[in-house]
């Protein structure tokens, strides 16, 4: 444990040899094949976009590539030399880095300790500080990744937390980079800056896997993009060749509509009222603040914003999850201001949690028992308070038929569930059931192409049926895809409201970077 | 600190003849608690959780104390040392092979360790305990002297273990390592550290640690052993750990606090200024801890990944 490698990273620009060859790689688990004869190629300075729909083995094949799962067959071979990897230190031993989908960062350690850790840089056997900060403040500003070495990980934003762990797998020497959905937990802004680094990075000659399924980032960022569907490769080509809806097509096997039909709304009475609202975050600051917002009956209303400028509490002070400072919150003129969220539950509101696996689910339950999570005791799952197991099975796999959640089966626990698949499972539950006022917080978050259509659609019909729909996203898009009105939230306040037809992307965008609206 | 510091300057103000005696006691008694807590925060901070420092202290002080007996002094504070760090090896083998409540496991060792000793105890053996080493020109200080100066072995090694962690904690690839493992073993395990391989040797460190202090007790200390003489000192230590923070010196500290509150009030029994029962006098560690846990429980965070077994 006393060996100390200093950072060698900087790979440099060579001849476009290839960094990683993968053939015929195949992987089981049990009886369910996750990945079949998969067979590609990764050269140096080239950004490879790996593209599936949740659950189609992308990150499965990763895994093998970082040492994390052995392969039933085929081989990995490394600048043309077949490689076993037994573990992610053989992986890194042999120049390849990985950024996780959930970031292996020590959040109470800084930057600088966290990018060393395991390879600390010592002087007198005590750790070199010193050189460990500088060492990141040399690859950062090398490779354009903004960072403190000394800040401490827990305060970082997500995109920084990110930033940290690229430069930790530069450090450990990589020249093969897999970003595993780099994008799904980051804000826009924070995507555009995320695409740049990854062109640095390919330009100064490392290699790079992407795996995401969002369109835009592969044909802004990729120079070469693998389609898998069913864990099988099903197409290889550059984003030159093709469009969005290729890829797309490709990808699920069908055309998807990327933004779907709808009619004009209907509005009726006001479902929502929110008056003055001003609500704290986690830290005690003021986070919403005297806010007023309407959203009738028959009505999708977007919010729109840069994160954190208060969505998030106000999504959860809206169904109680966080107690309100001063304001009030009407639902169908009934003050509901005080209420907790099981009662504001009972009075017909629904759920789409931002923090799908915190608040969305219970990972170690069923799929069935997270799919009745609201309504367990209600009389049709549930008799002289002893509960009707077959009545919740039944139930359970209508759902996951009619909204396509890709489990084994119902008895499944919910954390072996894609992220896709499991905001699927919540987004089943939340539209299943009769509901006055839908609040729906990032509800397409890490989801593929196909099945945002589908819970678009979902959320157009809950509107359709007479509920009032308010979607909070940080993606302008499916703001413009769903929404009829459109409202901007800035430091706590709504800045500027839109009608849906008439919002444009650069209009609001303006709105939510300061401009006054109008 | 700051806390024992005027504590001591309204003692030595108000009863000045006594100041040596609370100090002496405060030093005498927070030792094989520092000594205990060191043990939490090694285990802790690594990511096991280790309740049964009572045990492991009980043990150690009946192995050191008839290890003494057997063969002199020096050999019973190494047989202390030996018993505690294979207690320790037990708990690792359960915490992290074999995946068992940490809690339980804990518990199992407390109570073990009680009936295994009562049950080979031998009353009326007494030895001689481990002689004073008296520092030259320090010892002589007025009020100091006497309570910092003229202490015996194991208090001298106490302060050296307590400062020797803290800086290995916070500066050395080792303490770092540690730090991850306890707080994101996840992490700590893509960037190829074995994470079993740590939480064994923090936790039969730790044990090793909890049975030194066991041997203070009766080695050093009393030079006896007693049924269950202990007396709950490795419960008050998991206490020490989590006001000192999991961070060695702090919780030195917070023992030395708490020796000299105890020292305070038993003076002022024996001066008879107030009449409290003993009983309640030993509870006042334990009921500070609560009052001071309440008032600023949500600052203080155990490592985030105490108490999991990984993967």
């Amino acid at each position: 444990m006393s060996e100390s490698r200093p950072g060698e990273a900087g790979a440099v620009p060579q001849a476009r040899g290839v960094l990683l060859e993968v053939r015929g790689l195949t992987k089981r688990f049990g009886s369910v094949v996750a990945n079949e004869d998969v067979s590609l190629q990764l050269r140096r300075g080239e950004v490879l976009a790996l593209l599936g729909e949740n659950g189609a083995g992308k990150t499965t094949l990763v895994k093998m590539l970082f040492g994390l799962h052995r392969p039933d067959g085929g081989e990995i071979r490394l600048a043309g030399e077949a490689v076993r990897l037994r573990s992610p230190r053989d992986a890194i031993a042999r120049g390849i880095g990985m950024v996780h989908q959930h970031f292996q960062l020590v959040p109470v350690m800084t930057v600088a300790e966290n990018v060393v850790l395991g390879a600390e840089p010592t002087r007198r056997r005590f750790v070199d500080r010193r050189r460990a900060a500088a060492e990141v403040r040399e690859l950062s500003e090398r490779f354009g990744l903004a960072v403190d070495p000394d800040a401490v990980v827990e305060d970082l934003p997500i995109g920084a937390q990110q930033r940290v762990e690229i430069i930790k797998a530069l450090y450990r020497g990589a020249e093969i980079l897999i970003l595993d959905e780099p994008s799904a937990v980051l804000t826009p802004e924070e995507t555009d800056e995320l695409l740049g680094v990854v062109a640095e990075l390919a330009a100064r000659g490392v290699g790079i896997v992407l795996i995401t399924h969002k369109l835009r980032e592969v044909m802004e960022a990729a120079d070469r993009v693998v389609v898998l569907r069913d864990g099988r490769v099903v197409g290889e080509v550059a984003p030159a060749d093709t469009d969005e809806a290729g890829l797309a097509a490709l990808m699920v096997g069908r055309s998807v509509v990327l933004r779907i039909d709808k009619q004009p709304a209907s509005p009726g009475e006001p479902v929502l009222g929110i008056q003055g609202l001003e609500v704290d975050d986690d830290r005690g600051r003021r986070a919403v603040t005297g806010l007023d917002l309407e959203v009738r009956a028959g009505e999708i209303v977007g919010v729109a914003g840069v994160q954190g400028n208060g969505q998030r509490e106000l999504a959860e002070a809206i169904c109680g999850m966080r107690p309100r400072i001063g304001g009030c919150v009407l639902l169908q003129d009934r003050d509901i201001t005080g209420l907790g969220a099981r009662a504001i539950h009972d009075l017909g509101v629904a759920h789409i949690p931002e923090d799908r696996d915190k608040h969305g689910l219970v990972g170690s339950y069923s799929v069935a028992d997270d799919l009745v999570l609201n309504r367990f005791d209600e009389p049709g799952f549930a008799r002289w308070g002893r509960r009707d197991r077959a009545a919740v099975q039944r139930w359970a796999e209508q759902l996951i038929a009619e909204f396509d959640v890709r489990t084994p089966d119902v008895h499944a626990p919910a954390d072996s569930l894609s992220g896709g698949n499991k905001q699927k499972l919540i987004v089943a539950r939340e539209l299943s059931r009769a509901s006055v006022l839908v609040v729906a917080a990032q509800p397409t978050r890490g989801v593929d192409v196909g099945s945002i259509e589908f819970i678009h659609r979902q959320l157009v019909a809950a509107r359709d049926r007479g509920a009032a729909v308010l979607v909070i996203s940080a993606e302008l898009e499916e703001l413009l895809a769903v929404s009829d009105r459109i409202a901007v939230m800035r430091d706590g306040r709504i800045a500027a409201t839109f009608a849906g037809a008439s919002a444009t992307p650069e209009a609001i965008g303006l709105v939510m970077g300061g401009a006054t609206g109008h | 600190m700051a806390g024992s510091l005027v504590a001591a300057f309204a003692a030595y103000g108000i009863w000045g003849f006594r100041a040596t005696a609370v100090l002496g006691f405060a030093v005498r008694s927070s030792t094989p608690l520092a000594l205990a807590a060191m043990c939490g925060i090694l285990c802790e901070r690594t990511g096991v959780i280790d309740i049964g420092i009572e045990g492991q202290m009980l043990l150690g002080a009946f192995a050191g104390f008839f290890g003494a007996a057997a063969f002199g002094v020096v050999a019973g504070v190494f047989a202390a040392v030996a018993v505690g760090a294979l207690v320790g090896a037990f708990l690792a083998l359960c915490a992290v092979t074999w995946r068992v409540d940490q809690i339980i496991a804990g518990a199992v060792i407390n109570i073990a360790a009680a009936g295994f000793t009562s049950f080979l105890y031998r009353p009326g053996r007494v030895i001689g305990s481990l002689p004073a080493w008296r520092i030259p020109l320090l010892g002589d200080l007025p009020l100091l002297g006497p309570v910092l100066f003229r202490a015996q072995p194991l208090t001298y090694l106490t302060v050296v273990v307590v400062i020797g962690l803290q800086v290995t904690l916070v500066r050395t690839p080792w303490g770092r390592r540690t730090t991850a493992v306890g707080e994101h073993p996840g992490a700590a395990d893509t960037v190829g550290i074995d994470v079993a391989r740590y939480r064994y040797g923090n936790v039969v460190a730790g044990g090793a640690l909890a049975g030194l202090a066991g041997a203070l007790l009766s080695v050093e200390i009393t030079g006896s052993f007693d049924r269950g003489m202990t007396a709950g000192r490795g419960f008050l230590a998991l206490a020490i750990v989590i006001m000192g923070r999991w961070k060695p010196v702090a919780a030195w500290a917070a023992a030395l606090f708490f020796g000299v509150l105890t020292g305070l009030v038993n003076q002022l029994n024996f001066g008879q200024v107030i009449d409290i029962p003993p009983q309640f006098v030993a509870m006042l560690p334990y009921a500070t801890t609560i009052v001071v846990l309440a008032i600023f429980g949500t600052r203080v965070r155990p490592p985030a990944a105490a108490g999991r077994p990984y993967p």
